[in-house]
């Protein structure tokens, strides 16, 4: 079963179209890597999975449901990681994990034994009643990946989720992820910057450049026909080695300096 | 949907508790305004009619302390907007009338607590309701305004994204609120197009509604307050609820 569908998808902005025009479908239990470069429409195309904007025209399916007109039912299908951070830092850990189960509606008794179970498995159980404020870069996604999951939801996105991490908390989180992916086949939807992490994850690549899917496939596909040695060798064939100009809002901008320093 | 709107409240609550300065911060101009305007106008208004100003003011600074607060209270929105927390909302399989309803209802209860802290204070230099059993109906016109004014502030600032704009727009508001409401001076006797002014002016209800069940002093009746301010909180909350859904980041 498809799990995500994409048909010719667009998005324009006031005459700048970000996407372009893209399909693709993602499987129940895939690992599916969403590459690009800077600016290339990434974020944009999971902002319209999850409902947070409308496409200007296209056809999406989230776990069978349509996100304009299902977006409830949509909304109960996935967890996200956005790209920026997005947990309440004058709360608790654990009030941030509370906060999230009683939104998806997740009953008191299973709420109670699911935050301790998720916590536990990123190591933040002990740490449950800190500010997140006080917490570091890699504790804080590893929370936001805990409350993602608290509503067990069949997709995951990871808009990503190892951006200024240090390899140590980035293997870490990949452990955990693929745990998920493992045990309960929840599909994983996710963008990086790490070509050598979505090398040794993903069991598909698709790669985007301004607004356009340039190719996909698995990623020996994608190195054969390239003849490239390395997927990061193969993305730079692609997508040409000038530098991106991203156009972001000067509040993503602080967002992301924030979470570099965190 | 009660749970959903119980725990953005009760996050609103955890939040306005846990910052001290907030706490402190937010009585300070109503007292400065108490001890300036009634101790420095007191002497001009007994001259003028035997009128205690202390006791007509009073109401007045109470409805600015709820004024101020709640319309400021909107900034959170910009906050949780600038620091992500806000997607975490518009993601969850929940109402945007639920996501309204609960901001308002938060911000509305730490402006009523805020009111009625400026209540106290004022209690304690001398001011004496009519009644105690006043204070009832009292906190009862607080939390409306309070609803009316936080739905106004956080209906406002899910347009904004602006940190630096928010709190200027909102000053360009709150400053002819605050002064052509009666808080500070009866409206009975006003030239027209003063009154006129007042008269469109919604906190002028409030204003009066709390001064008539604290004072006894009443300009219209509380069948008017109360039918003004019920009528625009639920406006500003439907608009709000419409603003919320449009949002996109």
């Amino acid at each position: 079963m498809e799990m995500i569908e994409v048909e010719n998808l667009i998005k324009n902005f006031n005459g700048f179209t970000a996407v372009d025009d893209i399909s693709f479908s993602v499987g129940e239990g895939e690992v599916f890597a969403f590459l690009g470069p800077n600016g290339a429409g990434k974020s944009t195309t999971i902002k319209m999975l999850t409902t947070l904007l409308k496409p200007s025209s296209g056809k999406l399916r989230v776990n069978g449901f349509d996100p304009l007109t299902q977006q409830d039912d949509t909304r109960r299908s996935f967890g996200i990681v956005f790209q920026d951070q997005s947990i309440d830092e004058e709360l608790t850990a654990y009030e941030n994990m509370e906060f999230h189960g009683v939104l998806y509606g997740v009953d008191k008794e299973t709420r109670t034994r699911r935050i301790r179970q998720l916590m536990e498995m990123v190591d933040l159980w002990d740490r449950r009643d800190d500010y997140v404020k006080y917490y570091s870069g890699g504790m804080k996604r590893r929370l936001e990946i805990a409350r993602g999951l608290v509503h067990h939801p069949k997709i995951l996105f990871l808009d990503e989720p190892t951006l200024g991490l240090d390899p140590q908390t980035r293997n870490n989180i990949w452990e955990h992820i693929l745990e998920l992916n493992a045990d309960y086949a929840m599909t994983i939807f996710f963008t990086t910057h790490y070509m050598t992490e979505a090398e040794k994850v993903a069991n598909r690549i698709a790669i985007i450049d301004h607004g356009q899917i340039i190719t996909s496939g698995t990623v020996k596909e994608i190195r054969s026909s390239t003849s490239t040695g390395s997927l990061e060798e193969a993305f730079l064939q692609l997508t040409g080695r000038s530098i991106r100009e991203e156009n972001a809002s000067s509040m993503d901008r602080m967002r992301l300096r924030r979470r570099m320093r965190g | 949907m009660i749970q959903t709107i119980y725990i953005m409240w009760l996050r609103q609550l955890k939040r306005y508790w846990r910052s001290k300065p907030r706490l402190i911060g937010s009585i300070g101009q109503p007292l400065l305004f108490l001890v300036a305007f009634g101790f420095g106008f007191s002497p001009v208004f007994e001259k003028a009619g035997g009128v205690d100003y202390m006791q007509f003011l009073v109401p007045g600074i109470i409805a600015m302390t709820i004024l101020f607060t709640s319309m400021f209270t909107g900034i959170e929105v910009v906050w949780d907007k600038k620091f992500g927390f806000l997607k975490e909302t518009l993601v969850a399989p929940i109402s945007r009338t639920d996501i309204m309803v609960g901001r308002t209802l938060g911000g509305a209860t730490i402006s009523v607590i805020q009111g009625l802290v400026v209540l106290v204070l004022t209690l304690l230099i001398g001011f004496r309701p009519i009644s105690w059993f006043s204070i009832i109906p009292a906190i009862f016109f607080m939390f409306l305004v309070s609803i009316f004014l936080t739905g106004f502030g956080t209906s406002i600032a899910s347009r904004i994204d602006d940190m630096q704009a928010f709190p200027m727009i909102m000053n360009l508001l709150i400053m002819p609120m605050f002064f052509l409401s009666g808080a500070l001076f009866p409206i009975d006797d006003l030239p027209s197009f003063i009154k006129i002014l007042v008269l469109v002016n919604p906190l002028t209800y409030g204003v009066d509604g709390l001064r008539a069940t604290l004072t006894g002093n009443l300009s219209f009746s509380l069948g008017l307050d109360l039918a003004v301010l019920a009528g625009l909180s639920i406006l500003v909350n439907m608009v709000g609820a419409w603003l919320f859904s449009r949002i996109e980041i």
